[in-house]
């Protein structure tokens, strides 16, 4: 590491090398070595507006800190939320990390067990990209995450923000999560959310597979139809093999809460 | 750039990609510790503007922005801050390597955080307390005896003399000071479990900016050694080489690089080249030692040790006494079972480290992580060929051990480059290092056969390990041996044990707390259950009828030795547990269908010194101001023995602790001290200094009769005179007229760890187990130690509730993984979860307090082995909850759930 850069926010792309990187709060980049680093652009000047609400949901800047997320308290006739702050608790990470720690980068760090990673796609989220030519694109959520710290995002190319629909946080919501150890590192995170207009549930499952995965029910499903929707939609391939956890145990619990998720919306 | 730290500015420049953490060092503000560098441990916490953070994932030039405050920043002046002098009254500390990061966190917690404390906690990892004493700070609980009476220390909750400087950070641990024209050591490790080196290319290597030096096998000394720490060395095989050709596990050190700065070093090493031959390599012990397997150290020459080299086995052992097939002829019933039991990180929160310098007389300096100054010095000696006198070893305060200290890890490539540059060098092991550069827990693989009449009366006992040495054989000899002790607690009078230690092509393994009994005592009261369990006999009582009592023999074999019952409580421990669990304590499982509730026990027997040869020679002296120093050469970590030394040397001299100081750990300071290990501390050094003591006073009061010209026997020394009747003399005064007289009042002693007395611990636990998920929750956990007469009841308090929560750690939370070659897949604090305050159950502990015939003032040292019983209770109370009967730890949820959902577990 050889430089830092704090672009001027008009112009954040301002001579992109290779070797550089993003900084937000730096609890990724710090936590391991990274020799194929030359160059951070320091995002603390950017001047983005953490939390914005508006009619059409709920606007987080990717460099919204964790902490102001925790602290964030929504519309109470939101029904989803609630889940922002539970997301934030369920959290392997401690308070003095989350002081530091953003929304964007833990998106952007595309661990399994990001819990970000699965606030946005149980949400149903939008992400925000910005390219270096000056583009820009919106993707949802779901298909941001591909894999065990691995995404879509092209090089250099940043999260702006994260728009969380308010269609998704009018939805009445459960959630199972499991670690091996208590306040450990999630090894399977379920989060369901049912329309009560329309009946629809939406089962996301995350931590247990190497990127999230929507098993979604146009109304009320059956034991037998969540099963069938486990089988089909996450093959075995897609359960994370790390030492948080075994495929095994992780498929067994992807069973167990996503039939204790529909119980539970059933009954809402 | 300007930074404020602690209402001060610096100008300073750090590097762009450097944390704060090493930045704030690089300040001088060592309070600032390094235990994980990767945002879990916590032991670097800071605020920025008020708000605890992990200062090792905080951007140095980002936090130009805010104000800074560290632990040497939190009192007012020499007003304590209330969390720091909490600290200090609860003694929420052991080695107090976590705790200016645990206070900083603690003292920055909002009342929600406050209110939530195993959520806050998590991200402030303590592996000493147990946790217990760290909520007792926080909810302002006072732990220890302020001030104890003249001679009154034993017995009373002192404090550790260095508290004020644990709780304000300035107490100095191993690295935390500046050297002028310090070099950074780092190392080039295999990424082959076994392989050999055709050539190295270290050219690039010394073309990086900032590179000195770079080493091969080439350049050091050609010797074999082992690194463990022995008094005896040949009970250790010589089978290392500081760098070798020839790497046989993943994670072998390589090559060393010498530079200015840590990220020159590092980069040094990424640019070593190495042409590498592969070879076979095995894993598994029991394929080790068939016919045809890869030889790790084939055409070696470790004479007397490595018993069948053609099948890898370091070395046997194998025991008895009476005739076992005539007692399980005799037995109405018999059980055998295989258990195993996996590797465990010591995981202490300091990391390995030394620096080497040559001081201006020309004496090499080494000071270091190590719990065996004298045993590190002397193989520095060997390897280098030096005489004693041309190098000094010490330790300052060390960051916890729990015997991955009882190695030399760090200090032969320092002091090969400091011989090489003339410069200081140092090495700090990264946590990752601590996981295939230091030694975890021996994997054992052990058979239990028993057999017993149908009143539960044992008639043979049989026992087979093998124990999986890795790559090298440190420590490999003598955890076997102690793997055998396990059978020594029970009455029987056929005993078979069998033992062997492999080597294998994985991370070698080493000491750790409960060495050699943590595997073995799994095995033995894991089968002992299940023999009473198909008998129909209660637990305990199956114990009860066949434990050891006064007048027994202890050993396997029928041979003279000097293992004693020195002060009997086992069955007053096994009672206080009982009544314990049956008084219970009002926890409920959680509510669901799917939470099983069961019980569960088991019993250990230690031994309070090691098998083999210990000694230490302490001194205590009169000093001009009627205050005492002791010189000792054994080394505090947190085990709390210079505090227990000073409780001696007080009382024996009827003054206050206040007026002892302990000098420790440090060749130049006193005579030879095998080491901090074995409970050693107390029992051997501890003796040494009591002895010296007991003298001094004799020495003092004879020379006050003189001086008063009265009976010696009519003299009683205090704290500030001598006084026989209306005359008195104080210690000022006398201490004048003994160095007018030509008289040191000064006394030494040596003390020998034999006879070896044996202590018990108790342990119960009632838990309950999820069978969906495999979770376990710990509903009550009690335990009994027999610590002989208690010096210090807040330190052993303590010591039982660490080991205890180790024990809990090995048996749940920590899970050592490693891949198809060995290689660790865990290694870091995120990963191998050692207990959180979260996982930690609080620990009633019960104290007999026998007094022991043979230990300093009747105590026996007992912070080691109460982590023995844990691991057996607990699969004890899984069988009784599932009716299911685990054999091998650990038992982490998905390991459960495999076991008890096996179908579910095996679908494709």
């Amino acid at each position: 590491m050889t430089d830092m850069l704090v672009p001027p926010a008009q112009d954040l792309f301002h001579d992109w090398r290779d070797g550089d990187t993003w900084l937000a709060g730096g609890t990724l980049i710090f936590s391991q070595p990274m020799p194929h680093l030359r160059r951070l652009r320091d995002l603390s000047d950017t001047g983005w507006q953490s939390i914005t609400v508006s009619e059409a949901g709920l606007e987080i800047a990717a460099t919204c800190g964790i902490t102001e997320l925790h602290e964030f308290k929504p519309p109470e006739h939101w029904r989803a939320g609630p889940f922002l702050r539970q997301s934030v608790e369920e959290y392997l990470a401690s308070f003095k990390v989350w002081n530091r720690q953003t929304v964007g980068g833990n998106i952007c760090a595309s661990l399994p067990a990001g819990p970000m990673v699965t606030m946005g796609a149980a949400l149903e989220a939008q992400y925000k990209l910005l390219a270096m030519d000056g583009s820009d694109r919106i993707v949802p959520a779901i298909n941001f995450v591909t894999g065990d710290n691995t995404n879509i995002l092209q090089p250099g190319e940043l999260l702006r923000s994260i728009h969380l629909p308010m269609a998704s946080l009018m939805r009445n919501y459960t959630l199972r999560r499991f670690s091996l150890t208590k306040h450990g590192r999630s090894s399977i995170y379920l989060v369901g959310t049912h329309d009560t207009k329309s009946s629809e549930i939406l089962i996301t499952v995350s931590a247990a597979t190497i990127h999230p995965v929507h098993l979604r029910f146009t109304g009320l499903p059956s034991s037998e139809q969540v099963r069938k929707a486990v089988d089909q939609l996450i093959p075995a391939k897609l359960y994370f093999d790390d030492p948080n956890g075994t495929p095994a145990h992780r498929r067994h619990l992807t069973y167990v809460f996503a039939e204790q998720i529909r119980t539970e919306l059933s009954a809402s | 750039m300007a930074i404020r730290v602690n209402g001060r500015t610096f100008e300073a420049a750090p590097n762009p990609g450097q944390c704060l953490r090493t930045f704030l060092r690089e300040l001088g503000l060592h309070g600032v510790k390094k235990g994980c560098d990767s945002g879990d441990c916590g032991a670097c916490t800071v605020w920025l503007d008020g708000e605890p953070v992990h200062s090792c994932l905080v951007s140095a030039v980002q936090a130009e922005r805010h104000e800074i405050t560290t632990i040497e920043g939190l009192a007012d002046g020499d007003n304590l801050h209330p969390m720091q002098e909490q600290f200090l009254k609860a003694c929420a500390f052991q080695c107090g390597f976590c705790t200016a990061g645990m206070i900083m966190t603690c003292a920055g917690m909002n009342e929600e955080q406050r209110a939530d404390l195993p959520a806050a906690m998590r991200g402030s990892l303590c592996r000493c307390t147990g946790y217990r004493a760290i909520e007792d700070a926080l909810n302002a609980v006072t732990n220890i005896d302020e001030a104890p009476a003249a001679g009154k220390a034993v017995g009373a909750s002192v404090g550790p003399a260095d508290g004020r400087g644990i709780v304000t950070g300035t107490a100095q641990y191993t690295l935390d000071h500046d050297i002028t024209g310090l070099l950074h050591l780092k190392v080039v490790r295999s990424p082959h479990a076994h392989a050999r080196v055709l050539s190295i290319d270290t050219s690039a290597a010394k073309a990086v900016p900032g590179v000195v030096a770079v080493y091969t096998w080439e350049d050091v000394p050609d010797k074999l050694y082992d690194t463990a720490g022995h008094e005896n060395h040949l009970v250790d095989p010589d089978d290392t080489r500081m760098l070798d050709q020839v790497a046989r596990f993943i994670g072998q050190r390589m090559v060393a690089v010498v530079a200015e700065s840590v990220g020159a070093a590092e980069e040094g090493c990424r640019q070593v080249a190495i042409e590498w031959q592969e070879l076979p390599a095995v894993f598994d012990p029991s394929a080790a030692m068939q016919p045809g397997a890869p030889l790790l150290h084939e055409g070696s020459t470790l004479d007397g040790h490595l018993k069948r080299p053609a099948s890898n086995i370091l070395l046997e052992f194998n025991k008895s006494r009476g005739d076992v097939e005539a007692g399980f002829a005799q037995a109405h019933i018999v059980h055998e079972a295989t258990y195993n039991t996996p590797r465990m990180a010591q995981a202490p929160l300091e990391t390995h480290g030394s620096v080497t310098w040559i001081d201006e007389t020309g004496v090499l300096q080494v000071r270091t992580s190590t719990q065996t100054p004298f045993l590190a010095q002397a193989k520095l000696c060997y390897l280098f060929d030096l005489h004693a006198s041309e190098i000094r070893l010490f330790s300052k305060r060390v960051g916890g051990g729990f015997g991955s200290k009882q190695e030399v890890f760090t200090e032969d490539l320092c002091l090969l480059a400091t011989l090489d540059t003339g410069r200081p060098v140092q090495w700090e092991f990264t946590r990752e290092e601590e996981f295939y550069g230091a030694a975890p827990r021996h994997p054992m693989r052990v058979i239990v056969k028993l057999g017993a009449l149908a009143d539960g009366t044992l008639t043979a006992m049989k026992m087979d390990v093998t124990s999986n040495t890795g790559a090298y054989g440190n420590h490999g000899g003598e955890v076997l041996y102690a793997s055998s002790n396990s059978m020594t607690w029970y009455r029987c009078n056929n005993k078979q044990y069998d033992g062997r230690a492999v080597y294998t092509n994985n991370v070698p393994s080493g000491a750790m707390r409960g060495y050699g009994a943590v595997q073995t005592t799994f095995a033995i009261e894991c089968a002992i259950d299940e023999l009473a369990s198909a008998l129909g006999i209660d637990s305990l009582e199956m114990r009860r009828r066949n434990v050891v009592v006064p007048g027994d023999d202890v050993g396997i074999e029928r041979s003279p030795g000097d293992d004693v019952l020195g002060g009997y409580c086992l069955d007053e421990c096994m009672e206080l547990v009982e009544t314990a669990m049956a008084r219970g304590n009002g926890v409920e499982a959680p509510s669901g269908d799917d939470w099983r509730v069961g019980s569960g026990y088991a019993i250990s027997m230690f031994e309070s010194s090691p098998p083999t040869e210990h000694r230490s020679e302490a001194s205590v002296t009169l000093l001009a101001d009627s205050t005492y120093q002791v010189n000792v050469g054994t080394c505090e970590f947190g085990n709390g023995t210079t505090t227990a030394q000073a409780q001696f040397t007080a009382t024996a001299l009827n003054t206050t602790v206040d007026r002892v100081t302990v000098v420790h750990g440090d060749t130049a300071a006193s005579g030879w001290d095998t080491g901090a290990f074995a409970s050693a501390g107390l029992n051997v050094a501890g003796k040494a200094v009591a002895l010296a003591a007991q003298a001094l006073q004799l020495k003092i009061v004879n020379f006050a009769s003189r001086y008063l010209g009265v009976e010696p026997n009519d003299c009683v020394l205090g704290a500030d005179e001598v006084r026989s009747g209306k005359a008195s003399v104080s210690l000022v005064e006398l201490f004048a007229a003994a160095e007018d007289a030509g008289v040191t009042l000064a006394q030494a002693r040596r003390a020998y760890g034999s006879p070896i007395s044996n202590g018990f611990n108790v342990h119960g636990v009632r838990l309950a187990i999820n069978t969906t998920t495999g979770d376990i929750v710990f509903l009550q956990v009690a335990h009994a130690v027999d610590a002989g007469t208690v010096i210090n009841p807040m330190a052993l308090r303590g010591q039982v509730e660490g080991a205890v929560v180790m024990g809990i750690g090995g048996a749940v939370t920590e899970w050592f993984q490693n891949g198809p070659r060995g290689e660790v897949l865990n290694p870091g604090l995120r990963m191998y979860r050692i207990p959180n305050f979260a996982d930690a159950p609080k620990v009633e502990v019960y104290v007999p307090g026998t007094a022991d015939k043979f230990g300093p003032f009747g105590a026996k040292g007992a912070g080691e082995p109460p982590i023995d019983p844990v691991a057996p209770a607990i699969a004890n109370a899984i069988a009784d909850a599932t009716g299911v009967r685990f054999r091998d730890l650990p038992f982490a949820p998905p390991l459960i759930f495999a076991a008890l959902q096996p179908t579910a577990a095996a679908q494709p």
